[in-house]
């Protein structure tokens, strides 16, 4: 194809997206939306499977029954989501496999949020209240994204998340209206993971080089500082009502933008974590790949034995 | 029927839905592929129910004072009556296949007859669990013969696991004192008798797995009367390190 | 992938193939397209879609069919294949004008 034709095709492209058409897998795209879908979608996908490890933490230490089948079908949801945007991601052409190996070896990236490490029951509160409350905030817009597999799989795992934030914020007010002992780990819970949640919903927009194209294809459809402030004025509130305190000594109300104003994010520590040097990436990633390379003779088992069967069955044919 | 008998009755079906599923709940996140990890976690979700359907049922037979989470979480070791085979460890898959399997084989001939029980609440909680059952003794053979019938490797560890698992088998037939009470008052199932077909199950399924029955003459047994492995200690402290830290708090 | 197995034979390492998920979610509806998964064989492929696809009793049915047996058009006849039928307006009843009187047709 010349370059004038491959110009023609990609306008033709953007004006089908600006018209809200959805894009399916064997529709011609530009190589960049390709990529930029295989790399977006595939970081979400790696989250959900990593994102079940801090949590997974806990299954065997909940606290009550009812707690620990509630976290059990949590984490599992996580699986399943995996799942769901790992087979999306496949309809670009790229493999599941070839995607694990990018995690395996550090190529792709995960959420940061889960290189925290979980450190008391409070934190599952925690995580379910903040981090699904800002994962929604960002997963919403992406239902309708222009990809039509993507979009697909985010109305799915939107349905089923609705579940996980409330989780999360009823462990949360449990404990603030228990002892003093468990409000103070609530307390303890919030003032760890606030700020690596507002970091979660990912650079100041002067910094993130992403934002123009993947609002143009509706990868995205608020700046990361836009969810940031919807965040912050939607969750602030919800920590008073428990009466938890927000540990930002800058934060307050603002009468004329009717927003809350708050502090300074460390982004460095943002990039550390991004970079590896978080309290627990080593072992996130050492668990993934302990648990596909363990894996492996079950799967190439199943597959031997499938093949045993397909040949018996031929063989009776004949 | 002594409520004190029906109560030790139930734990020995109980304990081992909960230890079971305790187990399988400590994999999620770590199986071999996403969908074996779901499929794993449906049946530590199934078998932590079916607990809770038993221990609300104690609870209200022990009177108000007691609730599902004081039975779950804060009996010593001697008080839990599961069989040893369901607190032994996640080795690796084969091992964790092998134990589902040798426990729902048995489960599910179990619950054959407790559905019959003349206790009403036991009879109902059978006839749920029987459907969820089914499935993971459906479930577990069909993963027994992909590994016995698999690859050279998958075969020696599946048989690895069979071998040294074997042992816990016959204690799934031992009937104790509660067991024989209840028996006698129409309420429990006579266990014993539901071992020629058990081992017709399992040996039928094993052979067609193309794996060895092993020949054993000894056969471990303790935990029916709350002897258990030391295994047993490790998984406790995990599921009771909330309860033990924090006693008396609401979660 | 490649892999070396024993003495120096060679084959190629296979993953478990990708498979096609229908779910019914009431009889009376048509099994529609839930998502894909993977499976070594069939009857973990009709497993694993139980376990992934139907947690929230999404369903009734299932159907699974492994994904290269699916044949598909290609968007890039969709002239050819789709256009066509555009201009058969004669298709559909609102091309029949009835006088108002006439109920029920």
């Amino acid at each position: 194809m010349s370059e004038k034709e491959i110009k023609n095709l990609e306008e033709l492209f953007d004006q089908r997206i600006a018209r809200d058409e959805k894009i399916e897998p064997k529709d011609w795209m530009p190589e960049k939306y390709r990529k930029t879908h295989i790399r977006q979608i595939s970081q979400h996908a790696h989250s959900e499977i990593v994102g079940m490890l801090p949590e997974g933490n806990w299954i065997s230490r909940a606290p009550s029954m009812r707690r620990k089948v509630a976290l059990l079908a949590k984490v599992q949801d996580e699986a399943g989501h995996g799942l769901y945007l790992y087979s999306a991601c496949e309809t670009l052409g790229i493999s599941r496999e070839e995607l694990y190996e990018q995690l395996h070896t550090g190529k792709a990236k995960y959420s940061s949020i889960f290189n925290y490490p979980t450190l008391t029951w409070a934190d599952i509160g925690a995580i379910g209240w903040l981090v699904d409350g800002a994962a929604i905030i960002n997963q919403v817009p992406l239902c309708s994204t222009s990809y039509g597999p993507y979009a697909r799989a985010m109305i799915r795992v939107c349905k089923e998340e609705s579940f996980h934030q409330r989780q999360g914020y009823e462990i949360m007010m449990t404990l603030a209206n228990g002892t003093p002992e468990q409000k103070e780990l609530a307390q303890d819970a919030l003032n760890r993971w606030w700020w690596p949640s507002l970091m979660m919903l990912g650079p100041t927009d002067a910094e993130s080089v992403h934002t123009e194209q993947s609002m143009k294809w509706k990868l995205k459809r608020k700046t990361n500082d836009e969810l940031r402030q919807q965040f912050i004025d939607q969750t602030v509130p919800q920590a008073d009502l428990i009466g938890l305190t927000v540990p930002d000594s800058d934060l307050k109300w603002n009468e004329e933008t009717k927003k809350y104003d708050f502090g300074e994010i460390d982004w460095d520590e943002f990039w550390q974590v991004v970079k590896g040097h978080g309290p627990c990436n080593k072992e996130r990633l050492s668990a993934r790949v302990n648990a596909w390379e363990e894996g492996e003779w079950v799967r190439d088992a199943a597959m031997a034995y499938a093949e045993k069967q397909q040949n018996n069955k031929i063989k009776k044919a004949i | 029927m002594k409520k004190e008998n029906l109560i030790q009755y139930i734990y020995g079906i109980a304990d081992n839905a909960l230890i079971l599923g305790q187990r399988l709940s400590e994999l999620c996140g770590h199986g071999p592929n996403l969908e074996t990890d779901i499929a794993c976690t449906n049946m530590a979700l199934d078998l932590l129910g079916q607990t809770r359907s038993y221990y609300q049922y104690v609870a209200q037979l022990s009177g108000e004072k007691v609730s599902e989470d004081d039975i779950a979480f804060l009996r010593t070791e001697r008080q839990y009556k599961n069989v040893l085979l369901v607190e032994q460890p996640n080795n690796h898959f084969g091992y964790i296949i092998t134990r589902q399997f040798f426990y729902d084989a048995f489960h599910l001939l179990l619950l054959q007859e407790l559905q019959n029980s003349k206790d009403e609440t036991l009879s109902a909680i059978a006839k749920k669990a029987i459907k969820e059952v089914s499935y993971h003794q459906r479930f577990s053979s069909d993963w027994i013969k992909r590994l016995g019938d698999g690859t050279e490797v998958s075969r020696q560890k599946v048989q690895e696991a069979v071998n040294d698992l074997w042992k816990f088998t016959d204690e799934l037939f031992q009937l104790t004192e509660y067991d024989k009470n209840a028996v006698e008052l129409g309420v429990g199932v006579d266990v014993s008798l539901l071992k020629e077909k058990y081992y017709q199950i399992v040996k039928e399924t094993l052979e067609e797995a193309t794996l060895i029955i092993p020949e054993l003459k000894w056969f471990r047994k303790g935990g029916k009367e709350g002897v258990h492995s030391e295994h047993m200690g490790y998984l406790l402290s995990d599921l009771q390190y909330m309860q033990r830290t924090y006693p008396n708090m609401k979660w | 992938m490649r892999k070396i197995v024993g003495k120096g034979a060679l084959i190629m390492k296979k993953n478990w193939p990708l498979w096609e998920v229908f779910v019914r979610s009431k009889n009376g509806l048509e099994h529609r397209h839930f998502g894909s998964l993977r499976a070594a064989d069939e009857e973990m492929a009709l497993e694993n879609a139980r376990d992934v696809y139907t947690r929230r009793s999404e369903g009734v049915s299932i159907w699974v069919v492994e994904s290269k047996h699916i044949t598909a058009s290609n968007p890039e006849n969709n002239g050819e294949l789709f256009e066509p039928a555009q201009d058969k307006v004669y298709r559909h009843p609102t091309f029949y004008t009835l006088p108002d009187e006439v109920k029920h047709m």
